[in-house]
């Protein structure tokens, strides 16, 4: 990958970081610290070339499908979705507006989400499903899906673990965004998910780990592997919840926790 | 098919089996749970057959995935396992999730009421249709025989959206000699001006035997046995049941908390009629017997009805 390219999607990043703040001040109930943590992972997804999607016809087969699991902490979606057409930009400023169809937790009423997101533990079975039917009607197109690790704790995601290992599901991806602080504590604090990796590789999954997941260059050489997949991947990003922001970056309440106002104002203010 | 000697598990998976040949679009997911005609499924269509376990909750899941590429997917294990262990996939991944995107999923749950009435209340069921009914977007089936069960099949195939049929593990006789139909949701199988009984799956054929005895006693009651318990003619039923100063329902669920009384009872709450709810008393029982017995116990038995019907009408 050239440099430049790497510079594009840093620029990128910036912007969807940015834009996602901007949600949250507009709309101050949305959940914000857990939508920073995705933020280089989601926009290395959509513009480093990893997935082809259609918005103009957004259930296209040929698309590749990404499942958003931890509904409410993908809010970073929002202006990613806008950019590339999905939906038009203007609507970014309707969150949690009344009539808007840009809730604070996704649906797939918005152009762009392919299922219901707000409870947690669903994401990996629901892209099992479609990555079997996938494999089964040969359509070579993978499915990502988006997990936080504080959602590993719903049991219905390891039944989702064992059999898409038993099945060897070599075109599911698993994007574990790794912020490691779950609603109440630290998510090691309330059951420690110990040696992840290890636990996966014996479930019959490869697994990716990535030091750090806002390092657009990491993500990126994550997400590369993978196109030689011959296995169902995990790959685990680390994250910092509520990345960038100070007083929030890592709070273990950061997840109810709202941005400072006047630091909002302070990003905005020459606007 | 010879459906006085099939149980509607067999019935309804060897319909399964004739359409898949020329419906390529049909996936057959089991969780762990089988029958000698599901072991024909897999053998003759492995590629459209998965066992994924012992696992109801990724059992939902899978098929709501495998629907949304296209499949017409039928989802089997025993019915309170898969109502009530994967109430939420089944709420999140069908019926909120149909609303916006087209899925075909059909639930097939075997041990309606007291079928599996040996194994106790973990794999007795007297709560689904309430719970079922309860989530918009999700059709609810109730069959009282095989043959109805064959009609239920060729309904719910020819039709697009979230099915959840529930179906008994016993052999039953066949309710009625008419083949029945589906048009309506419903069919008479005993015909009196007495009383009406509207009764649904095992119990219709309580039902039934309650109206024998009344006939007997020159006091014949009518007998509708519903099956559609989300989309029957309510116009039509609802013309029935005003010929009727009496009407009363039978059911295998508990009395009062959501089934089909709640159905009946919605139905008739304007008119100017007498209504009587014979149910499950809403608590559970550990003793071990047969299903009469048991009945019995529980307040639907079959003597305990005739008397309370005949010291009203």
């Amino acid at each position: 990958m050239k440099k430049s390219d790497l510079v594009k999607l840093q620029l990128k990043a910036n912007w969807v970081w940015q834009e996602t703040v901007r949600i949250h001040y507009l709309a101050p109930e949305t959940r914000v610290a857990s939508s920073l943590s995705p933020v280089e992972i989601l926009t290395v997804l959509y513009y480093g070339g990893f997935i082809d999607f259609f918005p103009k016809n957004r259930f296209s087969k040929k698309r590749d499908r990404v499942i958003i699991s931890k509904g409410h902490g993908s809010l970073c979606m929002y202006p990613i979705l806008a950019d590339l057409g999905f939906f038009s930009k203007n609507k970014l400023k309707t969150v949690c507006q009344s009539g808007s169809f840009l809730g604070g937790i996704p649906d797939p009423i918005i152009p762009g989400y392919e299922t219901i997101n707000g409870s947690l533990g669903h994401g990996i079975g629901v892209s099992s499903g479609i990555a079997i039917a996938l494999k089964k009607q040969k359509i070579a197109r993978k499915v990502f899906v988006l997990v936080g690790d504080g959602e590993l704790h719903e049991g219905s995601n390891w039944e989702a673990i064992m059999l898409a290992g038993q099945l060897n599901l070599n075109n599911l991806v698993v994007l574990l965004d790794n912020n490691k602080i779950s609603m109440l504590d630290k998510t090691d604090n309330i059951i420690n998910h110990r040696n992840l990796p290890q636990k996966m590789k014996e479930f019959g999954w490869e697994t990716i780990e990535v030091n750090d997941g806002h390092s657009v260059k990491e993500v990126y050489t994550a997400l590369n592997r993978t196109k030689n997949q011959s296995k169902p991947q995990f790959i685990i990003f680390n994250t910092n919840k509520g990345n960038k922001v100070p007083k929030l970056e890592n709070l273990p309440l950061s997840h109810v926790i709202p941005i400072d106002k006047n630091y909002m104002k302070e990003i905005f203010k020459d606007e | 098919m010879n459906f006085d000697k099939l149980v509607m598990r067999d019935v309804f998976l060897k319909n399964i089996l004739q359409s898949m040949e020329r419906n390529k679009d049909i996936f057959f997911v089991t969780a762990d749970f089988g029958s000698p005609v599901l072991d024909d499924i897999r053998a003759k269509y492995p590629d459209r057959f998965l066992n994924v376990g012992i696992a109801e909750q990724n059992l939902i899941n899978i098929s709501c995935g495998l629907a949304l590429e296209g499949y017409r997917v039928f989802a089997y294990a025993i019915a309170p396992f898969i109502t009530m262990r994967c109430y939420e996939q089944i709420r999140i991944n069908l019926a909120l999730l149909s609303n916006v995107r087209p899925l075909n999923v059909t639930l097939i749950g075997v041990g309606a009421g007291y079928s599996y009435v040996v194994s106790g209340p973990t794999h007795q069921c007297y709560e689904d249709i309430s719970i079922m009914r309860s989530l918009p977007n999700i059709n609810i089936y109730s069959p009282s025989d095989s043959s109805q069960t064959d009609s239920v099949f060729h309904h719910v195939i020819s039709q697009n959206g979230i099915n959840y049929v529930r179906l008994d593990a016993q052999l039953l006789p066949l309710l009625s000699k008419v083949k029945s139909s589906s048009n309506k949701g419903y069919r008479k199988v005993a015909s009196g001006n007495d009383a009406l009984i509207i009764s649904t799956g095992y119990c219709s054929h309580t039902a039934l035997e309650v109206s024998e005895y009344f006939s007997k006693i020159n006091k014949p009651i009518t007998v509708i046995d519903l099956f559609d318990l989300r989309n029957f003619d309510k116009r039509s039923l609802l013309a029935i049941i005003r010929k009727y100063k009496f009407i009363f329902s039978i059911e295998e669920g508990f009395v009062g908390r959501g089934g089909l009384d709640s159905i009946i009872f919605n139905l008739t709450k304007n008119l100017d009629i007498k209504y009587l709810n014979f149910g499950v008393n809403p608590e559970y029982l550990f003793e071990i017997g047969n299903r009469s017995e048991i009945h019995e116990k529980v307040g639907i038995g079959t003597k305990d009805i005739i008397k309370k019907i005949k010291s009203l009408i």
